[in-house]
């Protein structure tokens, strides 16, 4: 944790945590005890008078049904998104560890959506599907499926879906591609020389020693796919049609800055920070048990 | 490969393929859209070869914008102020981490432990879950409306310290005590040593955050209320909401294009210190 050779000369040490100690603080911890404190006041609709409440803030968030809907289009869009994306992505990793010729042209041609910010992979699929010009709803309607997402809900969270899963595909393959080069030859070699097929050595010995790499992506898929979905739902659907694709993190910004609604956000944002605390300890815990793999 | 399979490797590269139209196809959907004119943008289906407007949609975006209706200025101020807030975030937040960092792995002094774990909370509390009460911070201390409200909140980054707590770590002991018995201070050390020999995890981290940095888009659009300090990624996004009017598909394209290519190229330029600023930033 320190070093043998140390320096001495503390004010020199506090000057340079100086920074970014400031910062913490005045742009994380005190807005997050706004936010534990706001949680549990009830302010009026003027802002002149407020009175604790005890958790009445949250009661009122979970009796609500909207919110309610919005925990469970959130958990099925997130889930959904992630396993396309590593399904996918496994698929192509294992396919890009297999080929020689071409592997580094796939490999850039793969890895370029990192770069895309979810707002605009909102507007790049909004396009594609949309519903008056879009070359894929196009393609839709001439199978004789009615397409527009712009009025129906379960297809606006399938387009969420969909470009959310996009996004997330290059950096799985990153992972997976990385993983995979880091099977050591010779078992595989040696269950070839044993007549496994590669259908077999692939469920019998790299998926299984692929295990630690795919669960610690479940987790870093879910995270990203909770925050940084804003964008694309903002950009895509508004969280529309009605509250079709209203995620949690869209409904905290929609009541804090649309409706208003100072505690009922407040205690959300503090709903939110204990399942980001959730999934941070299970990733830490299991990379701790990585260590010992 | 262990063994020979021309099937199988025939199907690897048509699964490859597959995946990488799957993937490019809405790059190249939008580069087409950007080069036709607006009355081709009513046909459906969308164009899937390039039109003749090409340069003339880039210029009017750059120089012009989609016009009143549009909700949003000229892209050229756009994507310099887009670039403002990527480079002082990765910047920034380099600089900040690696000097917490060199505090935390070369000091001795009271409370050291506490600060680390003060910058290991943050990780959990990503600027989505205090919107509001960060937004009335920085309203507060009247830095909506600048490049520092844009900034300045989003360049504490526990993963950058823990990148270079790392790395410090790994750099042998010897070089610090033959540098103090040569006299060296630390402010020495730290410059002549321990900076050069750090050049690759900044470049490597560099490269994504300076892409976090452009990417970003929640914030902007709080913190931005002047035409003045929008990003070109939110700016996007409100062309194509403009309520008044249908899109003009053709320049939304061509903005998305020029919002889209620098974090693209920096990914494929430096292809390999981005896998490495990657898998070393999230592990």
């Amino acid at each position: 944790m320190i070093k043998r050779a140390t320096f001495q000369g503390r004010a020199l040490a506090y000057a340079l945590l100086l920074p970014q100690i400031a910062i913490t603080l005045v742009f994380f911890f005190w807005p997050a005890g706004q936010a534990l404190v706001q949680s549990v006041l009830l302010e009026d609709a003027f802002g002149l008078s407020t009175k604790f409440v005890w958790l009445e803030n949250f009661q009122r968030v979970f009796a609500d049904d909207y919110y309610l809907n919005s925990l469970r289009l959130t958990a099925l869009f997130t889930v959904a998104s992630c396993v396309i994306a590593m399904a996918v992505s496994l698929l192509l990793a294992v396919m890009a560890d297999r080929v020689i010729r071409g592997a580094g042209a796939y490999k850039t041609l793969l890895i370029w959506p990192y770069a895309v910010a979810p707002a605009l992979a909102g507007v790049l699929w909004g396009f594609m599907f949309n519903p008056n010009i879009g070359v894929l709803a196009y393609v839709l309607e001439a199978v004789g499926i009615k397409w527009n997402f712009y009025v129906d809900g379960e297809q606006a969270l399938f387009l969420i879906t969909l470009a959310a899963a996009w996004m997330q595909v290059s950096y799985n393959f990153i992972f997976f591609l990385a993983g995979l080069q880091a099977i050591p030859r010779s078992v595989i070699e040696a269950a070839a020389i044993d007549g496994a097929g590669p259908a077999k050595r692939f469920w019998t010995i790299i998926f299984p020693l692929l295990s630690p790499t795919t669960f610690f992506l479940f987790v870093l898929n879910i995270v990203h796919l909770f925050f940084d979905s804003f964008g694309i739902v903002h950009a895509l659907t508004g969280g529309g049609p009605g509250r079709a694709t209203e995620i949690l993190v869209f409904k905290v910004w929609s009541d804090s800055f649309r409706a208003l609604d100072l505690g009922g956000s407040a205690a959300q944002s503090v709903v939110l920070m204990a399942i980001v605390i959730a999934l941070t300890v299970a990733q830490f815990r299991y990379i701790e048990r990585r260590v010992h793999y | 490969m262990v063994e020979r399979r021309p099937f199988l490797t025939f199907f690897a590269h048509a699964v490859l393929l597959t995946g990488v139209v799957f993937i490019c196809l809405p790059l190249w959907i939008t580069l087409v859209a950007s080069s036709h004119d607006l009355p081709r943008m009513f046909q459906a289906p969308a164009p899937l070869w390039f039109g003749d407007h090409l340069l003339e949609n880039y210029r009017t975006v750059l120089e012009k914008g989609l016009g009143a209706g549009a909700n949003a200025p000229p892209v050229g101020p756009m994507l310099v102020n887009s670039l403002i807030m990527a480079l002082a975030i990765a910047i920034g937040k380099i600089a900040i981490s690696m000097l917490s960092a060199y505090a935390i792995v070369y000091f001795r002094f009271p409370f050291r432990m506490s600060f680390f774990w003060l910058i290991f909370i943050t990780l959990m509390l990503p600027v989505e879950v205090r919107i509001l009460p960060t937004f009335k911070v920085v309203s507060d201390l009247g830095m909506l409306d600048s490049y520092g409200g844009l900034t300045i909140p989003l360049i504490a980054s526990a993963t950058a310290t823990f990148l270079f707590r790392q790395f410090f770590l790994t750099v042998p002991d010897e070089l610090a005590e033959a540098a103090r018995i040569d006299g060296a201070g630390p402010l020495r050390f730290f410059r002549d040593i321990l900076l050069p020999l750090s050049k690759t995890n900044i470049a490597a981290l560099f490269v994504i955050q300076f892409i976090y940095g452009w990417n970003q888009y929640l914030w902007p659009l709080i913190v931005s209320t002047k035409e003045s300090y929008y990003t070109v990624v939110m700016g996007i996004s409100r062309m194509v909401n403009a309520v008044d009017t249908a899109p003009q598909w053709n320049l939304v394209m061509a903005t998305a294009m020029l919002a889209l290519i620098p974090p693209v190229i920096v990914v494929l330029v430096m292809q390999r210190l981005f896998v490495k600023g990657l898998v070393e930033s999230e592990k």
